[in-house]
């Protein structure tokens, strides 16, 4: 009943494809010889495991845009704050083996003359502390902007701007030498995580894995927040944002908490992100990453979580063939697919895969289509806001 | 006028809103009691929907005060929220409803209930909730439309639920606004009897232009014009004003 309520009719199949996936590429890699035809390839890991961190990025966009209405074009600030956590703590693991081999100072604070570590360094070379920092960073950020926005009800497009400027004054902030973060160089050269080489085939095999792990218990996580009753006072925001008050609920706070669940989701991708791609730098703050996410979200399909994660690995799929063979038009082939997206399957591709398969059973499943407690998909252009 | 035995459940003392040198409400006072029904009529910008909001907290005003439950809450401090936790609650002219939830969600929704976002996170359905929601369904004649999504409704229907996700709120004062319009004479009659049957435990004000509508009610009547009161007392009354009938005809 619980695991029902839980998974809905495709998050079973969703869940089962992503557990399946976090098994069998790494033992693929790892145990089938190296000219096997079944072999996922070296290079190919990484890139599928980015790949996995993107579709967890998707879903906490779609947390809070599909369920809550508050559409977001700065999430990337909040993947790049939990990358940048774990990125210090790789930093610190590199040790006296940097170009400069100062035991303690990063490379590029000896370029700079640093002298000591700056204070907000402090703590990073202990694993813990760094993971929760890949929460608390994002977290926090988070809830002071939600607590200031939400409370002074800003919403629909004027909401959307301010994350996209604050998403834009960290890349300007993160750009600077004197932040202490690696100016435009970033952070990178990692050397070990947790005493593995990070280069090495079976610490790749383990991050994918974890990416994978992160994205199946995201979307439990996210699924537990949408069917609960809570899931649907956010719902009734979305559609009526002054009558939900109006019956009582208290709607800045739903949002903070929604908002503020869904920037630590995004800083746990940035986090496993990092490390599967070897950098991070300033930007990832860059407003367009923000709203390519968004694109993820609208082409897998708005309010179905699992649609997002697809979305999100589909875009990414086609963007690395893209940039491959016409490198040029990658970006105008974005923009056309979301033209076609919005225009020919407003409501995504599980968003209309879904209303085909409940248009065709429709009688039977009734009862079941409302036990599942997931809002029903809405388009990519916004819900209905019933005039008040 | 008012008898004095009973306290006032809600009290607006010389209440003005001036909006950018406008005065929507020009020292406004009224007094509801605890199982009483209001009819407040007045044609467009008498100041009816202003009212409502600076009662619900959507408005502050200018000057003035606004009280709930014999002076124990000042509402002009307190917002939406609050309010609508005190037991004041709001049925917007056009039929507001979470088009998206079915009907037996949008009920389960407004069911009081704690409204902290950490007890809604874990809340669990029960089996009083289910009777709760069952015996409001009966009352508002939507039980076969309980799996159906409100947006499926039909506009009278629409605005039944609405009054039944008021009455799931179990609020001591309805604020009902329109509550006939574009329904069928037979609806419109239906709604009277509910309303009068809901104001036997609780204060409802109604806000209405249909004048039948009002009859039909057969309650105390407050017209307003301009902000204020013009005229107070049964409809027979108000209706021989002659500054309501210049109102209403024109000068």
């Amino acid at each position: 009943m619980i695991t029902d309520r839980l998974l809905g009719r495709s998050g079973a199949v969703f869940l089962a494809i992503v557990l399946a996936v976090a098994v069998l590429v790494p033992l693929s890699n790892l145990a089938l010889p190296a000219g096997s035809a079944l072999r996922v390839p070296d290079y190919m890991m990484p890139l599928l495991g980015k790949y996995l961190c993107y579709a967890l990025l998707a879903l906490s966009v779609d947390l809070v845009w599909g369920y809550a209405g508050i559409l977001s074009l700065g999430h990337g600030a909040f993947f790049a704050l939990g990358g940048y956590a774990m990125g210090m703590y790789l930093m610190r693991q590199i040790g006296a083996r940097g170009v400069y081999g100062n035991p303690v100072l990063p490379d590029f604070m000896v370029f700079l003359n640093y002298k000591e570590l700056p204070w907000f360094w402090q703590g990073f070379d202990h694993f813990p502390f760094a993971a929760l920092m890949v929460l608390a960073a994002p977290g926090l950020l988070a809830f002071v902007f939600g607590w200031f926005a939400f409370r002074s009800r800003v919403t629909g497009v004027y909401l959307s701007i301010i994350t996209q400027a604050m998403t834009y004054a960290l890349l300007l902030a993160f750009f600077r030498n004197d932040m202490g973060f690696g100016g435009n160089n970033g952070l990178t050269d990692f050397k070990d995580i947790l005493g593995f080489p990070v280069q090495a085939q079976g610490t790749r095999a383990a991050l994918f894995f974890l990416s994978a792990v992160a994205l199946a218990g995201g979307f439990l996580l996210c699924r537990a927040v949408v069917t609960s009753k809570l899931g649907k006072v956010l719902v009734a925001i979305r559609d009526a944002e002054s009558r939900t008050r109006f019956i009582g609920y208290r709607v800045e706070t739903y949002k903070l908490f929604v908002w503020t669940l869904s920037a630590m989701l995004a800083g746990v991708a940035g986090a496993l992100y990092v490390p599967q791609v070897g950098i991070i730098n300033p930007s990832e703050f860059a407003p367009a990453s923000s709203i390519e996410t968004v694109i993820w979200v609208a082409v897998g399909g708005r309010g179905t979580l699992a649609g997002a994660a697809l979305g999100a690995v589909v875009v990414n799929a086609g963007k690395t063939w893209f940039t491959g063979v016409f490198p040029e038009v990658w970006l105008f082939a974005l923009g056309l697919l979301f033209v076609l997206v919005t225009l020919l399957l407003p409501k995504g591709i599980l968003g209309t895969a879904a209303e085909w398969w409940t248009g065709r059973r429709r009688p039977a499943v009734r009862d079941l289509d409302d036990e599942d407690g997931v809002a029903r998909p809405v388009d990519a252009r916004g819900a209905p806001v019933p005039a008040e | 006028m008012q008898t004095t035995t009973t306290p006032a459940l809600l009290y607006l003392d010389a209440v003005s809103v001036v909006f950018d040198g406008f005065r929507a409400l020009n020292n406004l006072s009224l007094m509801i009691g605890p199982t009483e029904m209001r009819a407040i009529i007045g044609p467009n910008g008498a100041g009816k929907t202003t009212m409502m909001d600076v009662i619900t907290g959507k408005t502050r005003p200018t000057a003035g005060q606004a009280t709930f439950e014999g002076g124990r809450h000042d509402l002009t401090t307190l917002d939406e929220a609050t309010i609508a936790q005190l037991g004041i609650g709001r049925k917007f002219q056009t039929p507001t409803v979470f088009e998206m939830h079915t009907v037996e969600d949008n009920l389960r929704l407004a069911l009081k209930a704690d409204r902290r976002t950490f007890p809604t996170l874990f809340a669990r359905r029960s089996a009083a909730e289910r009777e709760r929601i069952d015996a409001l369904l009966e009352r508002i004649r939507l039980t076969d439309s309980r799996r159906r999504r409100a947006a499926e409704l039909s506009h009278g229907q629409k605005q039944w639920l609405e009054i039944g996700m008021l009455l799931a709120q179990e609020p001591k004062l309805l604020l009902v606004d329109e509550p006939a319009a574009g329904m069928t004479d037979q609806e419109t009659a239906d709604t009277a009897d509910l309303l009068r049957e809901i104001a036997r435990t609780r204060a409802v004000v109604v806000v209405e232009h249909d004048m039948v509508f009002v009859r039909d009610l057969g309650v105390k009547v407050t017209c307003l014009h301009e902000g204020t009161v013009l005229a107070e007392g049964s409809l027979d009354q108000v209706s021989a004003n002659e500054r309501v009938v210049e109102v209403y005809l024109g000068r």
